[in-house]
């Protein structure tokens, strides 16, 4: 196991031993609870940092544990350019928010929970980019998703948290599925499991018949998690979330896993039309449709939800536009293209420092005066000039001015989609000319929404009476994390190469792994390129921007063209609540909540499978020529058994039955001791006791029995359906004999002394040769256990009800 | 449930303890010959399930104050973790190992890893019966 699966495991484990602090902590432990996991989060971040040096010189770290190794599922941790990039963000980010959290979540609060949560996505996020392995990638990404769902629904009390949880789960994991399927897919086409694998074979395979399908699916899965139109429409109602969360997973680095999974799949797929298009259309659509969206939003969180959305969306068209880079291997044009990655990298280091600043600007203004709402926020420039700052600083990078770190990847977003006009493949010559013209347009909103954010908040008129407390400056604990991100704002504006030559250009080498080995993908970023068409449209963007913010009500009635059940939320909840419906409504036509039909469906299924494959298969023959003669004392023992069996029918009260039942258990073990075989007997001779006594035990609260009064058809339908599947299981007992379809794998036992210490096979088999098999016996027995006693005890009172109406 | 049952009463306190001790029995004679976990687990709880009957419940819980819920987890997390074990040395997962060790006074001694993990299985098993059986009949 080499360091970097322990990395990811650490957070896990981190999140096991919370619960266990947190007891300590609710007794009066001095330290904060939350330091646990910002030591956990901050050491690893640090050991990252120290990754930096080897992965800028183009190494990379691989380390392999099997797992399944029959499957070729094994558990490789592989650590380039692309994925130390998100590791960063995870770690970094993390630490700051943990840090944040610490001093933003009451003590009243489940911060036990929350801790634990936050780890195991921490340790599912560094999963899902530091797996090689892309069914190891996918058990981690499907974790984030739930805990992301735990985060959201963190405060349960609330119908709307717990309604923006399951639409976040429901919406990313059937993308999520989808992803699996394109996995398995790629596996039919190429063999391997293994993303640099695939890399290799991958191109080879663009004629195969599902190579569309795959990409398809892919993107399904990351346009989902990444929010990505139409499927953007969980991130808004993820706002439920604490703000923390909703700084650290919707808006850093849980959505942007979409956009790792399209940055990793580059090589797979890039090239290709279909590719290209759906990433560059998808996203540059999601750019629009989310700036435009913010601008209308009233709550702050909901405004920077949809802006991450069309940030998001941003990332992803510039992954699109440089794909087309792969299309003709390496040329000198290739490299050219090629920068849009670089931009895209540039514009998620960015966008993580101040849309993080930005939302736990927000967490602290809606922290100290009880609110969020734009209608009742304002002047608070004065009252809070620290959070002032920091959000300012934060808006005017994202809406791309200088001197923030969003101008740059902004006029180098600008550049990519003029830049993108002038390839002439994929009829890019007369659609893609709409590209720029998006692109400027759904920044002239970034830009809206952006001065919304600080005038509407920081200035005009500041109005007490509105808030639910009056406004003061926050403790400074709530204030170093942001004000830690926004330095970072500034400082990567004034040394963006820093970061470009370390990090960001290792990465380019990941995406384009054929093209980087030829030429040096790095990318100078310069402040000033002189005026080309990127800086006019910045001034342009800044020029219309302002000016439909002065002009908003006049324009406003644009949003009110479509009416509102005309979105694509009318169309979740109406899915949501008719499939509700459908599937009761289905449901309900064969649970009848009486025990005899649910045992006549399982025994005419039953039936109708064995028998029916027995008749097809040609399977029923057997001799019994070759057994042995059947002694007068099991003639004795099944003749008795016999006549119990059939005595239980007549049996006039519960207790009789369920004596005359054990006897056939009993009997069983009998028969396990005639032919020699102890440890069955013994086993068989024990359950039937503890079942007994169980069975006396639930029957002692059923009512009297009653006398059947089925008409004598329905009799002869019963008698007729228990004598069909009493002769089938007979005949499968006989015909088991005689049909040997696998070899004998008693051999391998025969050496259990040698092999596992044991004399006993039976129970070497359980436990060792087999054990797996026995362990997960044994959490299914667990499982059983727990699920009775919950069933049994844990009845809904009426505080259940009572958590339903909040 | 309140039984008022002389002879019961007075034979199962010593054939509790025969239970017991064939229970114990099984658990180290499974390795070589007939017993094993799952059946010391399910002998250990008709044992318990015994004196439940004999006696009502809260004598029981007086004298065995024990959280049968818990000795289930604590059981699956043996038989679980024991797996992990064989991880640390670099081996596949659920790997057992035995050997012969000299003790005093026992003798050569034939100790295995496989016991924690029989003992989980134990564990587990009397736990979740007992657990079971006392919902059952406790939910009047």
């Amino acid at each position: 196991m080499g360091t970097l699966n322990v990395i990811v495991l650490i957070p896990f484990i981190a999140a096991m031993f919370v619960p266990l602090f947190y007891r300590f902590y609710r007794k009066g432990f001095k330290i904060h609870i939350g330091f646990l996991p910002l030591l956990v989060a901050l050491s690893l971040f640090i050991y990252l940092l120290t990754y930096i040096p080897s992965i800028a010189n183009g190494e990379t770290f691989l380390h392999t544990v099997s797992w399944i190794p029959t499957y070729g599922i094994e558990f490789s941790a592989y650590l380039d350019g692309l994925s130390l990039i998100f590791a960063l963000l995870i770690t970094g980010i993390g630490t700051l928010v943990i840090f944040y959290s610490i001093y933003y979540l009451s003590d009243n609060e489940q911060l036990g929970h929350f801790y634990t949560y936050l780890m195991m996505f921490m340790g599912a996020m560094l999963g899902v980019v530091l797996s090689d392995n892309l069914i190891v990638l996918y058990v981690y990404w499907e974790l984030t998703s739930i805990t992301s769902f735990l985060l959201i629904a963190f405060w349960y009390q609330r119908k709307r948290s717990r309604e923006g949880a399951q639409k976040s789960l429901l919406i990313t994991m059937s993308g999520g599925f989808g992803m699996l399927i394109g996995f398995l897919m790629i596996f039919a086409m190429t063999g391997s499991m293994s993303v640099r694998e695939i890399i290799q074979i991958m191109p080879d395979m663009t004629d195969h018949i599902l190579f569309v399908p795959a990409i398809l699916l892919i993107l399904l899965g990351a346009f989902t998690k990444s929010a990505q139109f139409p499927f953007h429409i969980w991130l808004p109602d993820a706002m439920e979330a604490p703000t923390p969360v909703s700084a650290y997973l919707h808006s850093a680095t849980m959505v942007k896993a979409g956009i790792y999974l399209v940055g990793r799949f580059t090589p797979v797929f890039g090239g290709e039309g279909v590719w290209f298009w759906l990433v560059t259309g998808v996203g540059i659509f999601t750019l629009f449709w989310g700036s435009f969206q913010a601008v209308k939003q009233t709550d702050l969180k909901a405004l920077l939800a949809f802006s991450t959305v069309s940030q998001l969306g941003m990332i992803m068209s510039m992954f699109g536009m440089g794909s087309v880079a792969l299309h003709h291997g390496y040329t000198t044009e290739s490299v050219f293209y090629t920068q849009a990655v670089f931009a895209a990298l540039f514009h998620l280091v960015n966008h993580s420092t101040f849309k993080g600043a930005l939302f736990m600007a927000v967490g602290i203004v809606d922290h100290q005066v009880g609110t969020r709402d734009l209608r009742r926020l304002g002047g608070l420039a004065t009252l809070m000039p620290i959070t002032f700052t920091i959000s300012l600083i934060g808006s005017f990078s994202m809406a791309g001015l200088p001197p923030f770190n969003g101008f740059l990847s902004k006029e180098m977003f600008f550049q990519a989609a003029v830049d993108i006009t002038k390839f002439g493949l994929f009829h890019v010559d007369t659609l893609g000319n709409l590209i720029p013209i998006i692109a400027w347009l759904a920044s002239v909103f970034t830009f809206v929404y952006s001065i919304i954010i600080v005038f509407q908040t920081f200035l005009g008129p500041y109005r007490e009476e509105r808030l639910e407390t009056p406004a003061k400056e926050s403790p400074f604990g709530m204030l170093v994390s942001p004000l830690i991100l926004v330095t970072l704002v500034v400082a990567i504006f004034f040394f963006p190469n820093v970061l470009g030559e370390h990090i960001l250009r290792p990465a380019m080498a990941s995406v384009f792994p054929t093209i980087a080995s030829e030429a040096d993908l790095g990318v100078t970023i310069a402040h000033w390129h002189g005026l080309n068409p990127a800086l006019w449209m910045t001034i342009g963007v800044i020029v219309f921007g302002a000016l439909l913010y002065k002009f908003y009500k006049s324009w406003r009635w644009i949003y009110a063209i479509t009416p509102d059940n005309w979105s694509f939320n009318a169309l979740y909840d109406f899915t949501l609540s008719r499939g509700v419906k459908v599937s009761r409504k289905i449901t309900n036509t064969y649970m009848t909540g009486d025990l005899r039909h649910y045992l006549l469906y399982i025994f005419v299924f039953f039936f109708l499978l064995v028998a029916g494959s027995f008749v097809m298969l040609g399977a029923y023959d057997f001799t019994i020529s070759d057994n042995a003669a059947i002694s007068p004392f099991e003639w004795i023992l099944a003749m008795t058994m016999l006549i119990a069996a059939i005595s239980v029918l007549f049996a006039k009260s519960r207790l009789t039955a369920i004596i005359i039942n054990s006897f056939l258990g009993y009997g069983v073990a009998v028969f396990f001791v005639l032919f020699r075989a102890p440890d069955l007997a013994l086993t068989q001779t024990i359950v039937e006791t503890v079942t007994t006594v169980l069975f006396l035990a639930a029957y002692y609260f059923l009512p009297e029995m009653k006398p059947e009064n089925d008409s004598r058809k329905t009799k002869i339908t019963k008698l007729a359906i228990s004598v069909a599947v009493g002769a089938t299981v007979t005949s499968v007992a006989l015909a088991s004999q005689n049909n040997r379809l696998f070899e004998r794998v008693s051999t391998y036992f025969e050496n259990s002394l040698e092999l596992a210490g044991g004399r006993n096979i039976v129970n070497t088999i359980l436990s060792d040769f087999r054990g797996f098999d026995t362990m997960l016996e044994v959490v299914v027995l667990l499982i059983g256990g727990i699920g009775v006693y919950a069933i049994i005890k844990l009845k809904a009172g009426k505080r259940g009800e009572q958590l339903e109406d909040q | 449930m309140k039984i008022n049952n002389v002879i019961l009463r007075t034979a199962s306190r010593f054939v509790v303890f025969i239970i017991l001790t064939l229970a114990l029995y099984l658990f180290f004679a499974g390795h070589n010959n007939p017993g094993g976990g799952f059946i010391a687990g399910l002998v250990l709880s008709s044992a318990f399930v015994l004196m439940y009957l004999v006696n009502d419940m809260e004598t029981v819980q007086k004298a065995i104050p024990l959280d049968f819920r818990r000795i289930a987890a604590l059981g699956a997390f043996l038989a679980v973790g024991t797996g992990f074990g064989g991880l640390i040395f670099g081996a596949p997962f659920l790997t057992q190992v035995f050997g012969h060790f000299h003790l005093p006074f026992f003798g050569t001694v034939e100790l295995t890893t496989v016991t924690i993990f029989e003992a989980g299985v134990t564990l587990t098993v009397v736990g979740v019966v007992i657990t079971i059986i006392l919902s059952i009949s406790e939910d009047v």
